[in-house]
């Protein structure tokens, strides 16, 4: 039986970078806010000093900052047809565990999205027609432009130290940075991280085929930055132990050391961490948010009221709690309505491994998780939709992130997987291999999306959330198209061989591909299409806010971390100015 | 550094401890290939000590037993040979790597999903047994000898150089049907465990002396490179290199 405790404020789930933004905003108001924690609680000093943390099998193999799936993983199925079974063991994605959530384990690629990627519907049909969007594709729009949103990613930038350079202030395009952005209002906190030799050949070889390379926008800090709060970030080392690990340079910001320990500036905060919250208690008419059950460390259980919960969990995570606390009408994916589970989109990594002449060196080992050389030329609505065949696009970039060995050491196709034959190609090859990446984005479809799984439980004894997600053809053809240009630069940058790697294949949960899910609690206009209104509050239960990628409506082709820390930042000053004034439905 | 179980003479009592213990399992004919049984008799009746005295130790292992030893420490040495290209897995630990990771939390499948019901689905879905790791390692070799014994009337680690590659190309390519695991979980999971082994970190028993780093010209996991990924744009650069204890 829950123990219950004194009430609270505000509850919010999860301590990554959503859940800290909101909690750390919020600390002004001094309202009494418990935040919940499934993991340990961290710090760079002890948790990620080096040289223990450049441990490449403890942290990229054995995924030491990653859910531990024996306490709760979801069910997986590629269609409706089929029967889901359990993710046993991590590959596709990712999720952190910990406060800092996965932004402790990032690489740190901090994008904007454009002015399309956040109006994907009308700014298609605007172009194309409706007759253009498959019959399957619930292709929506976000229900905020672009505008609304640009100072909460300038705040997000500033805080995080993103290093870049801008290719569009205030409408003035400047070569050398991406002049597909939207309009920002300022440069980047920081200049651009130093290139490497992939990345130099890259940017010449995308310039001399008409093409407009510019660095990717890296919360990895160029140089030592102090950020608008007063916290201090140190210069990357470019040590090669980013993506995965924690930085004990603090140069890739993470919610640790920036916004949580600014949450405690409230002396009516409080962390409970190794806390995994279990459910939303609602009230008899199933309105009105009372209270979160949750299990502290040891399992004893404990219900916690409190006037409004913050659900800032993974994806994963808020789609489940929202499912198993009955708030917001399932999706029922036979007619096509409800929302809580609709609107799941992924992300798809293709491209070529290039192999140059013997003799280059292209040092892997130096690098960070961000560190690359990117273009927009055909990702966003920069690709012509009615001409080749499909909606979205796809970044493609070149980038120097890890030389450890026992995640790269590559040979060609074809070559041996061991033996002497092997030995002599990898040292062969190491020095002399890199890759043209491709980024794209993925629409949302009727027959992909998240439930509640009828036959399998998690260690808590609760029904387990169910993907059912596959590649569709839309997306096929996107990524057709990008191996071709990655192909066509590769080439030009002079590679000996170029090797693709990728077929048409259905998805598969086991190889790593992108922790990258989104979806699942779009918000929107229409409540029949999406189970969050424009302030991020779930249409039917007014005291409940979702916050993360899991209110995109679809996704596009880059990392999601840059919106959602800007939708949490808006997420603060809609409850500091509106709801906390006068509580209510805001829409 | 400072640790006084790291002190020298304790080093030479545990070598003597240790050297007893390897020829008392040659002489059962259990985990030391019998060039390296030689090589430790060698070793005591005539050699001076050398400059490394944990260089020729027999390993202690804490999970494998004696069969199972032997066929780890055959496969390491048949999947990356020691030759004019660079060292081998055996000789650079990574039978005892393995070992240890069978061992530890992550062969015991601390981080797993191992409740059931337990069904076979499609290769999409991934890996669907409710055996951990280390039971799946176990049983995947007690498998392949007992394929072995059939055809060749020898364990494993009796065989021929040719005939154990030819046993572990099969397993890769799925022409044998092991009875208990599927040949694909076992084969990768040697593979990978033995790959882990060679280019981890030596702090974990294998890539001693960081030897598979040197061959490939990893400079390890101790520099900083601010200063020098402009500098040596396609140029070589190599270092040490550095391991964790190395920089400790």
């Amino acid at each position: 039986m829950a123990t219950k405790l004194k009430p609270v404020d505000i509850a919010i789930v999860g301590l990554g970078w959503a859940g800290g933004i909101v909690a750390k905003e919020l600390a002004s108001t001094g309202l009494k806010i418990v935040a919940f924690e499934r993991g340990a609680p961290r710090a760079t000093n002890p948790d990620f000093m080096a040289p223990q943390v450049h441990d490449e099998l403890r942290y990229a193999r054995r995924h030491e900052l990653i859910q531990n799936l024996r306490k709760e993983t979801l069910t997986f199925r590629n269609d409706p047809s089929q029967l889901a079974l359990p993710m046993r063991q991590l590959g596709s994605f990712l999720p952190g565990e910990g406060v800092g959530g996965s932004g402790a384990h990032w690489s740190g690629l901090h994008w904007r999205w454009t002015e399309w990627e956040h109006k994907m519907y009308s700014g298609t049909v605007a172009k194309h027609g409706k007759s253009i969007i498959p019959a399957d594709m619930n292709l929506q729009d976000w229900p905020i432009d672009y505008h609304e949103l640009e100072p909460y990613y300038d705040k997000f930038e500033k805080v995080c130290g993103t290093s870049g350079k801008a290719g569009n202030l205030q409408g003035t395009k400047i070569d050398g940075g991406n002049i597909f952005e939207a309009p920002r209002a300022n440069e980047f906190p920081n200049p651009p991280l130093t290139s490497s030799h992939n990345m130099v050949l890259f940017e010449k070889a995308a310039r001399d085929l008409g093409y407009h390379p510019f660095p990717v926008p890296a919360s990895n800090a160029s140089r030592p930055y102090v950020n608008p709060d007063g916290v201090a970030l140190g210069q990357c080392h470019y040590c090669g132990f980013c993506t995965a690990y924690g930085c004990e340079a603090n140069a890739k910001a993470s919610p640790h050391f920036t916004v949580v320990p600014l949450a405690f500036k409230n002396p009516n905060f409080e962390a409970r961490t190794n806390s995994y919250v279990m459910k939303i208690n609602l009230d008899s008419h199933g309105k009105r948010a009372v209270s979160v059950t949750y299990l502290d460390a040891v399992g004893r259980e404990f219900e916690q009221p409190a006037d409004l919960v913050i659900l800032a969990a993974y994806v994963f995570g808020n789609v489940h709690l929202m499912l198993h606390s009955k708030i917001g009408k399932p999706y029922d994916f036979k007619h096509n309505t409800g929302v809580v589970g609709r609107n799941y989109s992924y992300q798809s990594m293709g491209g070529v491994a290039a192999l140059f002449p013997r003799g280059t060196h292209f040092n892997p080992f130096m690098g960070s998780g961000a560190l690359g050389t990117w273009i927009d030329d055909f990702n966003s609505d920069n690709p012509d939709f009615a001409k080749l065949g499909f909606i979205g696009g796809g970044g493609i970039s070149t980038g120097s992130n890890s030389g450890a060995p026992i995640g790269r050491h590559p040979a060609t196709p074809g070559s041996p997987r061991w033996g002497s034959r092997w030995k002599r190609e990898v040292i062969d090859t190491y020095h002399r291999m890199t890759s043209v990446g491709s980024q794209g984005s993925v629409m949302s479809y009727r027959q992909n999306y998240l439930d509640l799984d009828p036959t399998y439980t998690d260690s808590f004894g609760r029904p387990m959330l169910r993907l059912t997600f596959d590649w569709q053809e839309n997306e096929f053809r996107q990524m057709e198209y990008a191996r071709g240009i990655c192909t066509e630069i590769a080439q030009a940058m002079g590679a000996e061989q170029v090797l693709s790697r990728r077929d048409r294949g259905r998805y598969s949960i086991v190889p790593y591909q992108t922790t990258h899910n989104t979806g699942g609690t779009a918000f929107g206009d229409d409540p029949k299409t999406s189970a969050l209104n424009k302030y991020l509050q779930s249409w039917d239960v007014s005291n409940v806010f979702v916050v993360g990628s899991s209110a995109f409506p679809q996704n596009a082709g880059r990392n999601p971390t840059g919106p959602a820390g800007a939708l949490a930042y808006r997420l603060a000053d809609t409850l500091k100015d509106q709801y906390l004034k006068r509580p209510g439905r805001l829409a | 550094m400072t640790d006084e179980n790291t002190s020298a003479p304790k080093l030479v009592n545990r070598r003597g401890v240790l050297k007893l213990v390897g020829i008392g399992a040659a002489a059962g004919a259990l985990p030391l290939a019998s060039g390296a049984a030689d090589q430790v008799m060698h070793d005591m009746h005539h050699e001076p000590p050398k400059q490394n005295p944990d260089a020729d130790l027999a390993p202690v292992y804490q999970f494998l037993n004696g069969d199972e030893a032997a066929f780890v420490e055959a496969a390491v040495n048949t999947f990356i040979p020691s030759d004019d290209a660079g060292p081998g897995a055996l000789e650079l630990g990574v039978a005892v790597f393995i070992d240890r990771q069978m061992n530890s939390g992550y062969g015991r499948g601390d981080r797993m999903y191992l409740q059931g019901p337990f069904i076979e689905g499609t290769p999409e879905q991934g890996y669907q047994l409710r055996m951990t790791p280390s039971e799946l390692f176990r049983a995947g070799i007690l498998d392949v000898n007992a394929y072995t014994q059939a055809k060749y009337k020898s364990t494993f680690d009796g065989l021929s150089e040719e005939d154990r590659v030819s046993v572990l190309s099969q397993l890769e390519r799925r022409e044998i049907e092991l009875p208990t695991v599927p040949t694909m979980y076992f084969f990768n999971l040697l593979l990978d465990l033995t790959m882990q082994g060679y280019f981890a970190d030596p702090q974990y028993g294998g890539n001693k002396d960081k030897a598979s780093w040197k061959m490939i010209g990893f400079p390890g996991v101790g520099v900083m490179y601010a200063d020098k990924i402009e500098a040596y744009r396609n140029k070589k650069y190599m270092s040490g290199p550095l391991s964790i204890q190395d920089l400790l």
